[in-house]
């Protein structure tokens, strides 16, 4: 119980802050991609209050010897630059691009705008099956959940 | 380059890059996680799809379930509207998303996952793929914004 509530206000906090950041406004997304027009550069912000946050999160993290509802802390140990990676991020940030909404604030605009988000997240949802059969599957790949 | 100053929000901005960057790192301290959305997706349509992933949906659908009220936490606290206008209608809304979905499936992570997650502990394989989506997604704003 005390960790489905924990896992929902983790998501709660997650959500709440895509909104605060300007990430769930696809024209403040375009106005930070549009490098060569007229540029805002608040998602830098986004971008730099996040990493750092993690980065002490992840120090403090690792010390210890498991989390606190779980067995073990689901470690990444891929470090290899193949062609998947390159396609793959290739072509998320074409999608990125072109819509202005990528798939944490797309999940977290649904609600507030169905008509407008809800086919873009059906279609994400059938690439991401569609992905997930050309590459495998996570079970071909057990360090690839990042 | 101009910077719009108009539009620009340092503060919200960094604020709510904080949360997100806290919001990972709780769900690793608690729950031994890592918070890239596409790979959370991913999980529940894989444990829908096929029954060898069963036991790890649970932690998913709830995480899922709280993003989708934070926005609606955020205005009740704040009691403002959550700013917001498309840039992208038609045809294009649905071949976006299917490329995001795709390209996240095949690069293995999204902004979250390679961006928040991935940088934050100094992976290069997360900085290439952070590299090469903002390299895509600014040539695409280009060419839409720009040329087309």
């Amino acid at each position: 119980m005390t960790r489905a509530v924990s896992l929902i206000l983790i998501g709660t906090l997650f959500g709440a802050g895509l909104a605060l950041s300007g990430m769930l406004n696809p024209a403040k997304v375009a106005g930070f991609l549009d490098l060569f027009g007229v540029w805002d550069p608040s998602l830098a912000f986004v971008m730099g209050g996040g990493v750092i946050a993690n980065f002490i999160g992840y120090r403090i993290t690792t010390r210890r010897a498991a989390p606190v509802f779980d067995g073990g802390f689901a470690i990444l140990t891929r470090t290899d630059i193949d062609s998947r990676l390159l396609l793959g991020a290739a072509l998320f940030g074409v999608g990125w691009g072109l819509a202005g909404l990528c798939p944490g604030p797309a999940i977290a605009s649904i609600l507030m705008v169905p008509g407008e988000v809800g086919l873009f997240v059906l279609m994400m949802l059938a690439g991401l099956a569609v992905g997930r059969m050309l590459t495998g599957g996570p079970a071909a790949r057990p360090a690839a959940q990042v | 380059m101009t910077i719009d100053f108009d539009s620009f929000t340092p503060l919200a901005s960094l604020i709510g890059g904080v949360m997100i960057g806290v919001a990972a790192l709780l769900l690793m301290l608690m729950h031994g996680r890592v918070m890239g959305v596409s790979g959370i997706l991913g999980g529940i349509l894989g444990g829908i799809l096929s029954s060898a992933e069963k036991s790890d949906i649970s932690w998913r659908v709830l995480f899922v379930i709280g993003v989708l009220a934070g926005p609606f936490a955020l205005m009740a606290m704040t009691g403002a509207p959550v700013e917001r206008a498309a840039v992208a209608s038609g045809l294009t809304l649905p071949i976006a998303g299917f490329l995001v979905g795709l390209g996240t499936a095949i690069g293995a992570g999204c902004t979250s996952g390679h961006g928040i997650c991935g940088l934050a502990r100094l992976s290069v394989r997360s900085a290439i793929a952070v590299g090469i989506f903002m390299t895509t997604a600014i040539i695409t704003v280009y060419i839409v914004r720009h040329l087309v």
